[in-house]
Formats: structure tokens, C-alpha cells, sequence
């Protein structure tokens, strides 16, 4: 870090921020109640609703796998979520963001408790302000744990990208755009393990290598803001937390940590 | 390349046991390609085309150079657009059909990496600024599927595109007229994808289907040829350390220059 720090201290970014700072993350769980569980955040400008429904009977049937849930994942950008107005049909970016999305979920749930079953993902992007499928994967991650699922980890995710050839984390969507590459990552903070990867644009190895390390470092920023996010619907008091292990005892009544 | 269970299963254990031994099903070591061929200007209606070989795996790719209004933001750029079709003659699997996720996540893929290596000059695609520019159509036509589809057709976009011509307009009182010539697309980069596949505790290039079907996790890595990284895209459902992604990285690395260099050899 300290190496880090010193070059790049002065340099400051469109919005002021530091060159590892997050933007200002709120989420608020348990805010549909159709859903079985749901997450609200705001990550920058971004707002993203996310609702999650089961374990609950497998639609149609033959999707079903006799050992273990599937988990389904749907991303959709509202119309009035970006400008010029979208099309509500879902682009091929949406369902790939769709697929990555689950990729980076799947780790982190335990699946094979619930076999024949589905549970259901629905992250629904009601404005866009740049690393959207970040802001998905850290609401729809504090969804299933209100839905009760039964969670190896939670998942965090947040980009880093460069530009003018510094690396900066958590960008905003002039950043997005403007740019030179853009490495979104999830990670689950206790497993240790990187769940979602891409990359576009030009980087350099080393660059990669170091872009990781502060998506990371974002990642684990993340991960205490859904903590603090489950802890609050569920009521539990923090001076009593810290006296009983900490480590073991993940997000909320609901969760389970296992080592690997 | 849904995990069908129960058999998937038996033949993920077999494939595991193989490989601590640090040989493949097939034979071939475990960072060791099939052979590649590729045969480009195979198709006479089209600009540019290709067709691949990768062991098994067989597929063209087609480019046209057509016409089309510039997008607003862009108006003296030219427009590049890649997608891949699944055809129902690849594999006993695969319906025909609206595009899936594999199909939409390899064009997509493949897209980024040419994209993200600035491999068109978008500019020289322009004709007329706001109103008409070059469209360079790049389309993936999968014929017989055995795995390792995006190193395939990354390999393959390079050597149609190499090959591809643009035809010629001229301005005449502010209109497009076509001409009969055409001159070849420059061609600024070759940037090659290369997938690390994970299956246990070992890292394996170039997967077959049934390889690819019990993989744990495939992570692509896109190399331009001064080693910069264009693309990288992590598929499947689970976790990789940051230790695993450098060693992919670099297993990677290792891999591009050979693959790219097979490409042009391939192309005399």
C-alpha cells in the first residue's frame, strides 16, 4: 500500500475522489416483501433493486438437476435507467452480464442443500451510473442471505480501471467511458477466491496484477458495508459480536462460513 | 456444455485421474494445442473469410464489409460488429434457435479482445462523416463443436480479417458512388485469446468438449503481440485465487506468441 499511496497521493479524480477511493456504497435489505429476500443499493449514482425468490419448485421441470438447486439469474436495465431510453428487450450485454453475474454467485451458495429446486435472481437497474454488474453482484449477494440461504461467503464486487495511465478504483461512469480499461471483480473476502473477472482494454501484466490487488482491497471495503446492511434488519448488536468470534460469524443469523 | 450429472461426473473423475498423471484422454501433454489449421480466402461472396480446424472443433468465419449510418457519438467511425451462430450440425446438443449464452459470451469475448486491441483503424472505415460509414461484419459460423471455441475463432477472426478487402467510394457531389476496387483493411494488431482451463488442481490448454464439460473454471486471456493483456474473461462456477489467476496469466503469456505465429504460418 505504501508504495502506492506516495505516487499517486495528489493525483485527484473527476469527482475528487482518491485514486483507491470507493464511491459511497448504501444498501438496505429486506425491502420487497413478496420476495423471499431482497437488497436495495446505491453505489454512486447507481440504483439497483434486487429481489431473490427461493429455493422454490424448478420451472420448467426439466431444467431441474437431481443434485443440486439452480440458481437463476436475471440482469435488466430499466428503460429511464441510462440515456438516450432503452429497449426493455434484454441486449446480448445483459444476458452475458446475466451469465457472469451467476458464475460469480454460484460459489458462494450451497446448491446441493436444495436439489430439483431454483432459486431465482432478479437484479432490476433502475439508474446506471457505471459498474452496474458490480453494484448487482453486492445487492443480489445481500438478497439471498435475507432470503435466508444458506452461504459459504458473501460476494463483493467493484472495478478498477485505468486512466491516464493510473489505476484507480470503483469507476464512475465518465471513467467507464472515458478510460483506457475497465477490470470488474467479485470476491468472496473469507474463501479468499475471485469469482468474477474481465477485463477490457489495453493493461500490462504488472498493471493486471496490481489492478487486482485494489479491486480486492475495494472488495473487502464492500464486504463490511453488506455486513453492517444485514446486521441492521437483523438486529444484532455489534459490541456483542465482537466478544463472541467474529471471524466465525458471517453476515447475519442466516449465514453459515465454512473453512474450505 | 450443460453439465449432464451423473455421467459428467463418472467422466469428470476419469479426466481428473488422467490428468495427475500429467497426460490427457487424447494423449497430448497438458498445456499442448491440437493442430491448428486454418485456410483463409475460402469463401468467394464474402470480404474476408477463414475456416479453422482446431482438432475436431471446425469453423468458418465469414467478414462482410457493408454500409450503414455512423453511431451519434462517433460520426467519423466506422462500425465493427462480431457474432456467433450455433449451428444444429455442431453438436447432437445444440438447437437451432435464438443465440444462448455460449454463443452470445464467445462473440462477445472475442469481440472485446480485436476491440480492445484497436485491430480496425475506425477511422479509414468512414466515408461520409455522420452520414455513411463502413460496417465490418465478423460472424462465427461453428460447424462441428470439440471444445475450445473462442482461442478458434480468435485465431480465425485474425486470419479472415488479415485477408478481408473494403470496397471502394468515391464522393461525387457529396454522394457515395461505389467503384469497382477494393483495398485490403489495415490490420493494426493481432491480438490472440488463449483459454487457461482449471479441472481439479490442474490447468489445461485447449479443452475438448468432454474436457470443457467438466472444467471447473476457464479463464481467457487476450495477448496482443507486445504482450499487453486486450480482454480477460472468467467463465464457469468457481472460484480462482489470486495465485491461480497469474499462473493462468502466464501460462497464458507463454502460449499467445506460438498460437499467433501458427495463424500467419497457416496463412501462406
Amino acid at each position: 500500500m505504501s508504495k502506492r499511496t506516495s505516487k499517486k497521493k495528489q493525483w485527484i479524480r473527476v469527482d475528487g475522489r482518491q485514486y483507491n477511493e470507493l464511491r459511497e456504497v448504501k444498501i438496505e435489505s429486506g425491502v420487497l416483501p413478496n420476495a423471499d429476500g431482497s437488497a436495495y443499493i446505491e453505489m454512486g449514482r447507481n440504483k439497483i433493486i434486487c429481489g431473490v425468490f427461493g429455493p422454490r419448485e424448478m420451472h420448467p421441470k426439466h431444467m431441474a438437476k437431481p443434485n443440486e438447486a439452480v440458481l437463476k439469474c436475471r440482469y435488466h436495465m430499466a428503460p429511464f435507467s441510462v440515456d438516450p431510453r432503452r429497449s426493455p428487450a434484454p441486449s446480448r450485454r445483459d444476458q452475458e452480464i446475466t451469465m457472469v453475474m451467476r458464475f460469480a454467485l454460484e460459489p458462494a451458495v450451497f446448491l446441493e442443500r436444495y436439489p430439483r429446486s431454483s432459486i431465482d435472481i432478479y437484479v432490476e437497474i433502475l439508474e446506471a451510473d457505471g459498474g452496474t454488474r458490480c453494484a448487482s453482484i453486492n445487492a443480489a449477494s445481500v438478497a439471498l442471505v435475507d432470503a435466508g440461504i444458506p452461504m459459504k461467503d458473501l460476494v463483493s464486487a467493484c472495478a478498477v480501471g485505468k486512466i491516464d495511465d493510473r489505476l484507480i478504483v470503483d469507476l464512475g461512469d465518465y471513467e467507464d467511458k472515458k478510460g483506457q480499461s475497465d477490470l470488474p471483480l467479485a470476491y468472496m473476502p473469507k474463501l479468499e477466491k475471485v469469482t468474477l473477472l474481465q477485463m477490457d482494454g489495453i493493461m500490462k501484466t504488472e498493471e493486471v496484477e496490481e489492478a487486482i490487488k485494489l479491486a480486492i482491497d475495494g472488495c473487502k471495503q464492500i464486504y463490511e458495508i453488506q455486513r453492517e446492511a444485514l446486521k441492521k434488519k437483523y438486529g444484532i448488536d455489534k459490541t456483542k459480536m465482537e466478544e463472541d468470534t467474529p471471524d466465525e460469524d458471517d453476515a447475519g443469523d442466516t449465514t453459515e462460513v465454512t473453512e474450505q | 456444455m450443460s453439465k449432464s450429472n451423473v455421467v459428467s461426473h463418472l467422466k469428470q473423475k476419469k479426466i481428473n485421474e488422467v490428468l495427475s498423471t500429467g497426460k490427457r484422454m487424447d494423449g497430448r501433454s497438458l498445456e499442448e494445442y491440437r493442430p491448428l489449421i486454418i485456410k483463409s480466402d475460402v469463401l468467394a461472396k464474402s470480404e474476408g473469410s477463414a475456416e479453422v480446424k482446431l482438432g475436431k472443433t471446425h469453423l468458418m468465419v465469414g467478414v462482410k464489409v457493408g454500409t450503414g449510418t455512423p453511431f451519434e457519438d462517433t460520426p467519423d467511425e466506422g462500425v465493427m460488429m462480431t457474432n456467433a451462430e450455433f449451428t444444429p450440425i455442431a453438436h447432437p446438443s445444440w438447437e437451432p434457435g435464438p443465440p444462448n449464452e455460449d454463443s452470445i459470451e464467445l462473440a462477445r469475448v472475442v469481440d472485446r479482445g480485436l476491440r480492445s486491441a484497436e485491430i480496425l483503424d475506425t477511422n479509414e472505415l468512414n466515408i461520409i462523416s455522420g452520414k455513411l460509414v463502413h460496417i465490418v461484419f465478423i460472424d462465427f459460423y461453428i460447424l462441428n463443436y470439440d471444445g475450445n471455441l473462442i482461442d478458434a475463432c480468435g485465431a480465425g477472426a485474425i486470419a479472415a480479417l488479415l485477408k478481408a478487402k473494403k470496397p471502394v467510394y468515391e464522393i461525387k457531389k457529396g454522394e457515395p458512388v461505389l467503384t469497382d476496387k477494393k483495398v485490403p483493411l489495415t490490420i493494426r494488431k493481432k491480438p490472440i485469446p488463449v483459454s487457461v482451463i482449471k479441472i481439479g488442481d490442474n490447468f489445461i490448454l485447449d479443452p475438448n468438449a468432454d474436457e470443457e464439460e467438466v472444467m471447473d473454471v476457464r479463464l481467457t486471456i487476450t495477448f496482443d503481440e507486445d504482450g499487453n493483456i486486450c480482454t480477460m474473461q472468467k467463465s464457469g462456477s468457481a472460484g480462482l485465487t489470486t495465485d491461480e489467476i497469474k499462473k493462468c496469466i502466464n501460462i497464458a503469456k507463454a502460449k499467445a506468441p506460438e498460437i499467433r505465429a501458427k495463424t500467419m504460418e497457416t496463412m501462406q
